[in-house]
């Protein structure tokens, strides 16, 4: 770290991080006339060269496995769009004791957009005032109806297939036609029917017509692998290419923000940053700041941010920066279906994710926990990879002739299940900065707390009576087995294993409860705003991604107005 | 890259306390899966033959996991084998960067040697037949070391070698074709589930 490099440019917004927060902001606020530099802490993204769209497994010599195997089994093994990671070299986080918190990160333009299930549902009303329901956690200070307007301008843009079902609990969108479903999920569909469990076509940002110049999908299955055709939404497709052509975007990569600078009159004024490739520390001059690096990662640059007029981290005079952590409860379970394996061998690819799925059904009775969860289901003759028959060596051993047929058989007769519910939040889950760990750019990182309650408890029993109950009247055998004790009972997975970790700079209408109002703009600084999951109050049974969009966007046509009335 | 300063004491310690665990997750870039995959095919070029040029195992040690593979996924009347399907070359690939897949299967190797030297009198390559087989069923099942805990060591490695060999297999030409995989493709619109069969 030779020397301080100052920017003479006066950007008018600094946006940090460029997934879907920050990628809807630098859209629509160059849209909107004004100036802005857009920091990613990864490299840029080269879809021709980084995505490996119809590669077959044989084509890369550890074929899906990663080096020395260490892939193997992994969400993010080799196939998947590049950068996506539970460890990153020399960027560690740290765990309080049991927490054993997983953090999954993306560094690289358009973060974990290019990573993410591409499930896109929206919040319900009763999601933004279900305190008043039954006391438990905070109320919105938004309602369903501020937000339905940026709802469907979102999926008017980025494309969201569906249909409408009128479910309360699941709202209606504004949807492209869904693509017909798979066999596994054609029976599925029927156990449900007889249960009396509501089951839907899935809402997934993936375009079933050509859309503002996109083409439509062609049904590879291959989504996670990023698609070269863009017929999916990432923020690096779809949300930072409009905002290059404004000619206003500056987009930094490699840049590791440090700090967030305040000024004497306790306004934000800069952003300083590694640059990674040279080890220099650099800096942005901005009117404005809009922070998106991920919800825990913006917590920990506000709590890293301090300053006399702010000594305990920037926009924190609440204490609740860090605070109201939630990950979606996940449990999952599978069966087998002799049905499945009669199926004649066909193309079962589709989109890259479910045609159906399970909605919140229960929302009109009185259950033994609080809140809702909805069912993803998947399975059938998608194609092999590594670890494909790990189930069936442990369950069958042997070798030869005979385990040859039995993978040929079994093949594709599978149907997996997981839960997604809502976590309630409490006082023994956030994350501070260890006081005895630094990254290697001198960053201090973050320490997890983390812990399920009994409420989510009951939510996962209850997660994997229902895949039971299901797999059982569709014919088929349960073969997942969950004890109710041990470190997690009836497989209710850790914190932050289904990505979903939100709320660590939550809104409020509350400044003394609270780090931001309705607009996602800081209470303490006016000319900070925090555009991605850490302002989110509640996480409902509903993947984050959608109402992280909408939020972003609003809060940037207000920043907008704000900044042409002279308020920032 | 490779450790082959391991001891066979430091190898069958490890072993005894299971095959390979753990998942230390890294980073993997596209640039380096793309590095390694020419790296591959210039040692194959470069070797006088053509022919596969092992990395981590010798090339007795190579020999039986090929046979080993073979044994696991064999050829039949619907296709080729787990060798003609390079699951060996796969194996000594990962094996090559993995210390913990080094310690279970030299060690395992090892182990099968020393077995079949102390029952036949010979290397498992040199037995017959006949008694390798004798030696694979016993090892291929766990319920056999409640009999037999001496052949617990043998399991755990059988069976570690039974998934790579799977994971090398089914991610072959061949492989996906004996699961008659059909996909991997650009299709205008998606047919859907074909009639499902009468139960």
């Amino acid at each position: 770290m030779a020397q301080v490099n100052r920017s003479p440019k006066l950007y008018d917004v600094c946006v940090i991080g460029s997934g879907a927060g920050g990628g809807m902001a630098a859209k629509i606020l160059t849209e909107g006339g004004l100036s802005v530099a857009l920091l990613e802490a990864g490299p840029p993204l080269n879809p021709e060269k980084d995505f490996k769209m119809f590669t077959w497994p044989y084509e890369l010599p550890h074929r899906g496995a990663g080096v020395g195997g260490k892939l193997r089994g992994e969400l993010n093994n080799e196939f998947m769009a590049p950068n996506g990671a539970w460890t990153i070299e020399g960027e560690p986080y740290t765990c309080a004791p049991d927490a054993n918190f997983k953090w999954f990160r993306s560094r690289i333009v358009g973060g974990r957009t290019n990573h993410w299930g591409r499930i896109a549902l929206r919040f319900a009303p009763i999601d933004f005032q279900s305190y008043k329901r039954d006391g438990l956690g905070s109320d919105w200070p938004i309602t369903y109806e501020d937000l339905a307007p940026y709802y469907d301008k979102v999926e008017s843009y980025i494309g969201v297939f569906g249909t409408k079902e009128g479910i309360p609990s699941a709202p209606d969108g504004v949807f492209l036609p869904p693509p017909k479903p798979r066999c596994n999920e054609m029976i599925v569909k029927k156990a449900c029917d007889k249960l009396g469990i509501l089951c839907v076509p899935a809402r997934l940002a993936v375009i079933t017509k050509s859309l503002n110049g996109r083409q439509p999908c062609h049904y590879c299955g291959q989504c996670g692998r990023g698609c070269t055709t863009a017929s999916n939404f990432s923020s690096s497709q779809v949300l930072i290419p409009p905002a290059m052509e404004t000619g206003r975007l500056t987009l930094i990569t490699n840049a590791m923000a440090r700090e967030i600078v305040v000024g004497k009159n306790g306004r934000a004024e800069a952003v300083s940053y590694i640059d990674k490739a040279t080890r220099t520390e650099k800096k942005i001059h901005a009117r404005t700041v809009v922070l998106a690096a991920s919800a825990c990662e913006s917590s920990r640059l506000l709590l890293n941010s301090k300053s006399p007029l702010f000594p305990e981290g920037l926009a924190n005079s609440s204490g609740t920066v860090g605070k109201y952590l939630t990950d979606s409860v996940g449990s999952s379970g599978w069966g087998h279906f002799d049905a499945l394996e009669k199926m004649p061998p066909h193309n079962h690819d589709g989109t890259g994710g479910m045609h159906m799925y399970m909605p919140w059904w229960k929302f009109d009775r009185k259950n033994d926990f609080p809140r809702g969860y909805h069912i993803e289901f998947g399975g059938g003759r998608h194609m092999p990879g590594v670890g494909m028959f790990d189930g069936l060596c442990n369950d069958e051993e042997g070798y030869g002739v005979e385990l040859k047929r039995r993978c040929r058989q079994t093949y594709g007769s599978g149907i997996s299940f997981s839960g997604r519910g809502e976590m309630i939040p409490n006082a023994d889950t956030y994350c501070e900065i260890d006081p005895d760990k630094i990254d290697q750019w001198g960053i201090p990182v973050l320490r997890f707390h983390f812990k399920w309650t009994d409420y989510e408890f009951l939510q996962a029993k209850d997660m994997q009576e229902t895949f039971r109950a299901i797999v059982e009247s569709a014919g088929g055998t349960y073969k997942t087995k969950t004890s109710s004790d041990g470190p997690y009972p009836h497989g209710i997975q850790e914190g932050g294993k289904i990505i979903h970790e939100v709320g660590t700079a939550r809104m409020g209408a509350d400044a003394k409860t609270s780090v931001l109002n309705g607009y996602c703009q800081a209470h303490d600084v006016k000319n900070l705003f925090v555009t991605d999951g850490a302002s989110l109050v509640t996480s409902p049974d509903k993947n984050p991604t959608l109402t992280i969009l909408a939020l972003s966007w609003r809060a940037s046509e207000f920043l907008l107005e704000e900044a042409k009335k002279g308020n920032l | 890259m490779t450790t082959r300063g391991l001891t066979r004491r430091d190898i069958l310690k490890t072993l005894a306390l299971g095959a390979a665990g753990g998942s230390v997750l890294q980073m993997i870039p596209a640039a380096a899966a793309e590095y390694a995959h020419q790296m591959v095919h210039k040692e194959k070029a470069a070797s006088a033959s053509g022919k596969y040029a092992p990395k981590y195992f010798s090339a007795h040690e190579y020999a039986t996991i090929a046979v080993l593979c073979e044994a696991i996924i064999p050829k039949d009347d619907h296709g080729g084998g787990a060798r003609e399907a390079g699951a060996p070359e796969f194996i000594d690939l990962l094996t090559s960067e993995n210390e913990d897949y080094q310690l279970a299967l030299g060690g395992g190797l090892l182990w099968l040697d020393g077995f079949c030297t102390d029952r036949y009198g010979k290397l498992f390559l040199d037995c017959t037949s006949e008694q390798q087989k004798e030696a694979l069923d016993l090892i291929a099942y766990r319920k056999n070391a409640k009999k037999d805990p001496t052949l617990s060591q043998g399991i755990a490695f059988f069976a570690f070698l039974r998934k790579l060999t799977c994971d090398g297999y089914y991610t072959s030409k061949i492989g996906l074709a004996d699961l008659q995989y059909i996909g991997n493709t650009s299709v205008h619109e998606f047919p859907g589930c074909p009639p499902v069969p009468e139960a």
